[in-house]
């Protein structure tokens, strides 16, 4: 028994911190659906599907919802293209000012958030666009933030390439625009799938710089920040509970597409 | 592996140019690379350029009148004055909190990449999984578990651990905590991604040369997972130190760290050149910690 425990210790202490990790989203799954007695709610006091029927009970909570989701969705599909672009220019070509842009590229992951929103804002205020901020000001932030983590997800994927398909590709006499085509692309796609999941989770997500730039939007994060006071709608943990689910739901199939083709191919 | 969690420990680890193989010359990798120079240029490298002139400002001006540009350095000399305790109280949390993340990282990462065996990949996706659940909606959680009514200060009240009236709830114990739970993914990837290249049989050298497994640890893995231990500490200090959203919901007035007041004197005071100011410092400081921090461990290649 002692030596079952030795054995295992490690591993039962690792799990034991990743069960820690899932205390407060637990929380989260209870309380949406949970039955609140009052508005500001510190205890489950009761069964109900309530929440889950009725997720835009608080407009509001939807439209800044809807605005997210936009945003999410607008930011991932610039910041993945560009950022794509990017990564192949880093690990497949040589330019002059490479080590630079890998500078450039490195920075915005290791500045604080606080620091990259109060720059944008101070930009956009002497700019004179301090009447515009919303919308497409954060759009600009979200897509700055977000392109950084795409072309390091790229740039990874590219660099440890088995590189003999395409010189195999090239042996059999497909043009480069074949071989890139229908070999390599397919090949980086998956890293290309990850990062957009990055960059829309991180989008989504994201309060300090977004609340800085925002004007009188209100993204998801923003609308959570302003009701907390007043005791957030039940719904706010449906919300939570859904995006856990689409993210789980988006890994684990890709893992088992992945899982398929590569036994296909063996 | 899935692709989704492998991308993400591969971008956690901030060793920057992967080693490329032939790489083509010519016009294209200009033009691959112009729009997202652009971008960064514009939205990264020019707002920071008019953050540092912005601090610059009189400070006397305000948002609606503009302000002048008189090179007002005294306004770093202000806020250093006005504001050096949420600045200390930042660092600090940020440091305790990474202290935290990197004994329980170190544990979880450890278990994933020799102990997990075929379940490597799920657990992996375990640890990101929590990262997918707003970051607002789980602190405000912790702020239910930790509530005066919740089960957590009911079971430490019991053990007599606190007193009938003493409360985790807007204490720096809170505070900490929140920040250590909330940046813990950003501590497990990059030293997983250092950890599961550790080849197991230089371990089992170390044991057949009769080292006790401590010794085999302390001689043979935790030099080579040092540069796992450096980006997963830079990774979460850097987020934390700027971070004011657990300060918000998990503290009270008397853990205000220098987020709250650098988006208060933005937003609410329109006082931008001294949040200006503020920003301008907490960067310089990370950044002069980071170089001390990377030199002293030896690993600037990672930069």
């Amino acid at each position: 028994m002692t030596a079952w425990l030795r054995e295992r210790m490690v591993l039962l202490l690792g799990l034991g911190v990743l069960a820690y990790t899932f205390v407060p989203i637990a929380v989260v799954v209870l309380m949406s659906f949970n039955e609140p007695a009052a508005r500001n709610v510190y205890s489950f006091d009761g069964f109900t599907l309530h929440n889950w029927a009725n997720i835009c009970e608080d407009a509001a909570m939807c439209e800044a919802l809807g605005l997210s989701l936009r945003i999410g969705f607008l930011a991932t599909l610039v910041a993945t293209v560009l950022g794509t672009l990017a990564g192949f220019a880093l690990v497949r070509h040589d330019f002059a000012g490479r080590s630079s842009a890998n500078l450039l590229i490195f920075l915005p992951m290791a500045a604080p958030e606080i620091v990259l929103g109060s720059s944008l804002l101070t930009l956009f205020v002497a700019a004179g666009a301090s009447g515009l901020l919303g919308f497409w000001t954060i759009l600009i932030a979200h897509i700055m933030f977000c392109l950084s983590f795409v072309v390091v997800t790229v740039r990874s994927r590219l660099a440890g390439l088995d590189d003999t398909l395409e010189q195999a590709a090239a042996d059999l006499y497909a043009t480069p625009a074949q071989t890139f085509w229908r070999v390599t692309f397919p090949l980086v796609l998956p890293g290309i799938l990850g990062a957009a999941l990055l960059s829309f989770s991180l989008s989504f997500d994201d309060f300090i710089i977004t609340n800085l730039n925002s004007g009188n939007e209100t993204t998801f994060p923003m609308y959570v920040w302003g009701a907390y006071r007043v005791g957030v709608p039940m719904q706010v943990n449906v919300i939570g509970t859904l995006m856990l689910l689409f993210s789980l739901a988006v890994v684990v199939t890709g893992e088992l597409v992945s899982r398929r083709r590569r036994r296909a191919l063996v | 592996m899935t692709q989704a969690a492998q991308a993400v420990p591969e971008t956690a680890t901030l060793a920057a140019e992967p080693s490329g193989s032939r790489r083509r010359r010519g016009r294209t990798g200009y033009l691959l690379m112009l729009p997202a120079t652009l971008w960064l240029l514009l939205f990264f490298v020019v707002p920071f350029y008019s953050l540092v002139a912005t601090s610059l400002f009189d400070a006397s001006g305000s948002d609606f009148r503009g302000y002048e540009m008189t090179y007002a350095w005294g306004n770093y000399v202000d806020v250093v004055e006005a504001y050096w305790q949420p600045f200390l109280r930042s660092l600090w949390y940020a440091a305790l909190a990474t202290g935290i993340c990197l004994v329980l990282g170190y544990v979880l990462a450890y278990a994933i990449a020799f102990k997990a065996g075929r379940w490597k990949w799920l657990l992996l996706v375990l640890v990101i999984a929590p990262f997918f659940t707003s970051f607002l909606v789980r602190t405000l959680s912790w702020q239910l578990i930790l509530s005066d009514e919740g089960f957590v200060v009911d079971a430490l009240q019991f053990l007599r651990v606190l007193g009938p009236d003493d409360r985790l709830l807007a204490t720096p114990v809170a505070v900490v905590a929140g920040l250590a739970y909330n940046f813990l993914p950003f501590m497990v990837l990059p030293l997983f991604a250092s950890l599961d290249k550790i080849d197991p049989r230089l371990v089992e050298a170390s044991s057949d040369l009769y080292a006790h497994p401590f010794v085999g640890f302390w001689k043979v893995t935790w030099p080579l997972s040092l540069p796992g231990v450096v980006s997963g500490t830079l990774l979460t200090f850097i987020p934390a130190a700027g971070d004011y959203i657990n300060a918000e919901f998990l503290g009270s007035t008397n853990q205000r760290v220098i987020g709250n007041v650098i988006q208060g004197q933005f937003i609410d005071a329109n006082n931008s050149p001294v949040a200006a100011a503020l920003s301008v410092l907490l960067m310089v400081l990370i950044v002069a910690m980071v170089l001390v921090y990377v030199r002293r461990a030896g690993t600037e290649e990672l930069l």
